[in-house]
């Protein structure tokens, strides 16, 4: 018999089903009793996405767990954009998807290279580990948590690129703020097949002495761009 | 209202202190206490330490004992034991249960049912947290992980200790932190235990309180036992003990650690 | 650069790669601190579930180590505060829980179609699913699709699914070394130590002891390098950065796999699973058979318990999914291995199946006041603290386990004082002291059919037998008053035979007292006027 066919007729046994012989230890089990799930916590917050309560929300979780918020418009985005990579070094090397909103990037500081990645024409992890930041926009944010979800779209990119570089600028829009986890989750269920990071802060470890430290592996700065809505 | 009380049987045995206290304060509260003679042990120990075939004679006993509660003959039952409570509410119908015996099991629920520990009897039965006591000495709580964590007596206890006049009450550091008595855990695993009760005397002895209470006998004989053995100081008494006292009938601090009484004590058992 | 990271298998020289099954005791966790043991002493077991000891004599060697005490009492406590201060602050946190607690349920009920629904799923986008009856099955799949890509090395992402098998061992006996990286798996690996804590396995090390594991294995780390714990997370940065951008097969384990998507998750915090399940081209994924979820949705209970629960935080920094393979985006090459090793037989137990609930937070070892004085390494398996003992044995049973005379995990459920802090915390509500009490019946009755004579049944037997009875227990009662000669003038006892010098080792006995409560109170009801309470069998 197959290992698959083995392992599911030691299930069937564990939970009583006849016919499956037993588990490995020779016991043959019962049935469970069906199961209603009880759901009665949240499935969405009191506050409207994008409304000032989730936004404040969000900066606070973002700032307390060590990540830079930088509120912005339409307008201030590429300036600050520009800052934040300036103030990094010069001749900033900065990879993009290849779906990045251009105007982002109107401002950067002369002798700036812009590296453009996508699953057609991808990075090599040895030239990501050359490039000093990444802009990245993202799908959905969640402000009780203080969490950023990118999904692989092209505004968004490989996950690679979001992973690999020191420094990540995350533009999030204001309409993308939920306050609760199942409502980021219902959204992203829309799509479950892409591949989802999501990015609560810095990299960080708590192994030693149970004591956090930001920055580990992953990019150690976070600066999310909070752009408003209209 | 028409009380029964199970005194337990470590309590029975080997601190008489605690029952005795338990029945004066009830009668001092204007009720009636009656003591099934039947009674011995809900079946705990035997539960705990894996021996459900042992334990079900015990459990019988229990309910059988006190099933007249459930037909009205007593309003309620008190056990004055977190512990034992505990047992009896989630433990002694699932053993009659494994047992295939379903119609004990009934039973042992219906007795379940209208049986409380003693801070769960005075406060949400009777209705009461001034108890009309008086202990003038420092003392410090000891929470028992059965009475906070199976029953959720919450702050009961605590609210009944505080109404208690001219008592000194200090915050036991760690509180909620298990002393290390687990029954046959004491000696089963005899240096674990011994390293969880070090812990617990020591926050015990940082309080510098007279007097350790708890709602179980079997924690404070625990505790208590470390406390004796470090010559702390220190009296262990339950919290009936501590509640049943006032200034016209003061329970008196025992000369070691745990109560003592002698034989016909007239002076406690006057009515 | 030499470092011990090529060595994993260095610590079971006398190994003989079947890790995980047989039922061959251990070599035990080791006494004082021999010369190959620069950083104190750490346990050599054969088998991940069963290390030798028994927990009792484990735990006395344990509780010896005074610095262990200490690191273990400081990280609990910062972990436990954080932990009540998040999960505080969720205004429906027990809905969660039963919502937690009843998707598992769910899933037990169904597991035979959510695997094959899973199967499905990931099949269907570009993953090859692989079943393993065992231990030696699941690191023979590995092994063989390591060596299927050339790859002498591969990286991990901290996985208890692969420490339970001893995947490292046996990838090692195969000559590919197996790299850890997350920060606490690497300090183990470095130390040729065993972990003891499901979340952060080093934490029975202090920072003074991690810096001086790092100058002495970890070959590339700088000699000025300080105890400071950020110090040290950026020296395993450099040291691991190299390997994540070379790599070629990563192996992982799993937090979640959603059944109707075929989706699996990671929830890590460093960034090193990010590394190893996208950089390199091939990933393997050893998950147990029970960490299925139904719907992509479910995912949103377990994200909100899980972080809370484990490191305290309202979410872990990074938590990553993946569906099968996706073209241009993470590795070209997806392999699930689907592991049973055991836990159908914990399925096959009505009581015990709930500890398949587990989600691996970690929550009830943080709050034990048994672990918090034992640490890990007591319990002899790589699943310690109150999860441990209820699921080691249980793991094991088809090699012993709950039932074997005299199989060290035999005493594991023992290894508790039930005091249920632990399932107070758990987030899927898992009924550790319940559990734990219905192996120790098992464990007796198990022991039934044997001859010779238990001290304790007969002693349990002769209790019965008193405690069914109120004249019986009666007499007893009077017995033990005269025996209140034992206490000295202090009416305590300080020195006692077996059993009970066990207790007096540390503690006093009270002496009996001259009267049992039912004595006196008969002597104070004997007006027949006193009720119902004037004899025994008036109650009957």
């Amino acid at each position: 018999m197959s290992a698959r066919d083995d392992v599911l007729n030691r299930v069937r046994a564990a939970l009583g089903q006849p016919g499956a012989g037993t588990t490995p230890a020779g016991k043959v089990g019962t049935a469970p009793a069906a199961v209603e799930v009880p759901r009665a916590y949240r499935p969405a917050g009191e506050h409207a996405p994008g409304s000032p309560e989730v936004l404040e929300q969000l900066v606070d979780r973002l700032v307390d767990y060590k990540a830079h918020v930088h509120e912005v418009s339409a307008d201030t985005l590429p300036a600050t954009v520009a800052a934040l990579l300036g103030e990094l070094t010069d001749g900033v090397r900065v990879v993009v998807p290849s779906g990045l909103d251009d105007a982002w990037l109107a401002a950067l500081p002369a002798g700036a290279e812009v590296v453009r990645d996508s699953r057609e024409q991808p990075q090599t992890a040895a030239q990501l580990d050359a490039v000093d930041a990444v802009v990245t926009a993202a799908r959905v944010a969640i402000s009780e948590t203080g969490t950023i979800v990118l999904d692989g779209e092209p505004d968004q990119g490989r996950r690679a690129i979001s992973l690999v570089p020191d420094v990540h600028l995350c533009v999030v829009r204001a309409d993308q703020v939920t306050q609760t986890v199942p409502e980021a989750v219902r959204l992203l269920g829309g799509h479950p097949e892409r591949p989802l990071t999501w990015i609560s802060g810095p990299s960080a470890t708590s192994d030693i002495e149970l004591d956090r430290v930001e920055g580990v592996h992953g990019p150690r700065t976070l600066h999310v761009l909070l752009l408003a809505s209209g | 209202m028409r009380i029964a009380l199970a005194a337990t049987c470590l309590a029975d045995t080997l601190f008489p202190g605690a029952p005795r206290a338990t029945a004066r304060l009830l009668e001092r509260l204007g009720h009636e206490v009656v003591f099934p003679a039947g009674q011995a042990c809900c079946g705990q120990m035997h539960v705990n330490t894996g021996y459900f075939r042992e334990a079900v004679p015990v459990i019988r006993n229990h309910v059988e004992t006190f099933a007249p509660v459930a037909d009205g003959e007593w309003d309620a039952v008190v056990l004055p034991s977190g512990s034992c409570t505990g047992s009896v509410r989630h433990q002694q119908a699932m053993v009659c249960r494994r047992a295939g015996l379903d119609e004990l099991a009934a039973t042992a629920e219906a007795v379940s049912d209208k049986t409380y520990e003693l801070s769960e009897l005075l406060v949400d039965v009777l209705g009461v947290t001034d108890v009309g006591a008086w202990f003038g000495h420092r003392v410090t709580y000891h929470p028992t992980c059965h009475s906070l964590r199976m029953l959720h007596v919450g702050d009961k206890p605590l609210r009944l200790l505080q109404a208690v006049e001219d008592i000194d009450l200090v915050e036991l550091p760690e509180a909620e932190s298990c002393c290390g008595f687990g029954g046959t855990f004491a000696l089963k695993n005899a240096d674990t235990s011994a390293a969880m009760l070090a812990d617990k005397t020591a926050h015990v002895r940082e309080t510098g309180a007279t007097v350790l209470t708890a709602g179980d006998m079997s924690c404070l004989m625990h505790i208590g036992g470390g406390l004796s053995r470090q010559s702390a100081g220190v009296r262990a008494l339950h919290l009936a003990e501590v509640l049943a006292s006032t200034r016209e009938e003061p329970t008196p601090l025992p000369a070691t650690t745990f109560t003592r009484p002698e034989r016909h004590d007239r002076t406690e058992a006057a009515r | 650069m030499s470092t011990f990271l090529g060595l994993p298998g260095l610590r079971r020289s006398t190994g003989t790669g079947s890790t995980a099954t047989g039922a061959g005791a251990g070599t035990g966790t080791a006494g004082g601190a021999v010369a190959d043991e620069p950083f104190g002493p750490v346990p050599h077991p054969q088998e991940p579930l069963r290390w030798g000891d028994a927990f009792p004599a484990a735990a006395k060697q344990t509780l010896a180590n005074d610095q262990l005490r200490r690191n273990l009492g400081h990280a609990t406590q910062v972990i436990r505060t954080k932990r009540a201060a998040v999960v505080g602050e969720v205004p429906d946190w027990e809905a969660l829980r039963d919502a937690g607690s009843g998707v598992k349920e769910q899933v037990m009920a169904h597991l035979p179609e959510l695997l094959e629904q899973l199967e499905r799923n990931v099949t269907a986008r570009g993953g090859v699913v692989h079943w393993a009856r065992d231990a030696a099955e699941a690191n023979r799949i590995v092994a063989d699709i390591a060596k299927a890509k050339g790859a002498d090395e591969v990286v991990k992402v901290k996985s208890m699914a692969t420490q339970e098998i001893g995947l490292n061992e046996a990838l090692a006996e195969e000559g590919i070394a197996a790299v850890e990286t997350d920060l606490a798996e690497l300090i183990v690996q470095l130390a040729d130590d065993m972990p003891s804590h499901i979340l952060v396995p080093a934490i029975h090390r202090n920072r003074t002891e991690i810096r001086d594991i790092f100058l002495a294995r970890m070959g590339d780390a700088p000699p000025d390098l300080s105890d400071v714990p950020r110090e040290l997370a950026m020296a395993a940065r450099a040291h691991l950065r190299r390997k994540f951008l070379s790599a070629k097969v990563a192996v992982s384990g799993a937090n979640f796999a959603v059944a109707d998507t075929g989706t699996l998750a990671v929830v890590e915090s460093e960034g090193n699973g990010r590394m190893c399940l996208t950089l390199p081209e091939t990933l393997v994924t050893v998950m147990g058979i029970e960490k299925l979820v139904p719907t992509f949705d479910d995912l949103e209970v377990f994200l909100q318990l899980l972080p809370r629960s484990s490191t305290g935080e309202r979410m872990n920094p990074y938590t990553s999914m993946w569906t099968g393979v996706t073209p241009g985006d993470g590795p070209a090459e997806f392999h699930l291995v689907l592991l049973d090793n055991g836990r159908t037989d914990v399925l096959a137990d009505e009581v015990g199946r709930s500890a398949l609930h587990c989600i691996r937070c970690s929550a009830c070892l943080n709050v034990c006041p048994v672990y918090e004085r034992v640490g890990g390494h007591a319990y002899g398996s790589v699943y310690p603290g109150p999860i441990g003992a209820i699921l080691t044995p249980q793991l094991t049973a088809s090699s012993g386990g709950v039932s074997g005379h005299g199989d060290p995990n035999a005493s594991l459920p023992y290894a508790s004082t039930l005091c249920g802090a632990c399932y107070e915390v758990c987030p899927v509500k898992i009924d550790i002291p319940s559990i734990l009490v219905d192996l120790r019946a098992r464990e007796v009755d198990a022991d039934r059919s044997r001859s010779g004579i238990d001290p304790w049944a007969a002693a349990m037997k002769a209790a019965s037998w008193v405690m069914a009875d109120g004249d019986r227990f009666a007499l007893a009662g009077r017995a033990a008053t005269l025996g209140r000669g034992l206490g000295g003038r202090d009416h305590a006892i300080s020195v006692a035979p077996p059993p009970a010098s066990a207790w007096t080792r540390s503690r006093d006995l009270p002496a009996p007292p001259a009267q049992t409560f039912r004595q006196w109170w008969r002597d104070e009801h004997t007006d027949p006027a006193a009720g119902p309470a004037a004899t025994p069998k008036e109650q009957r």
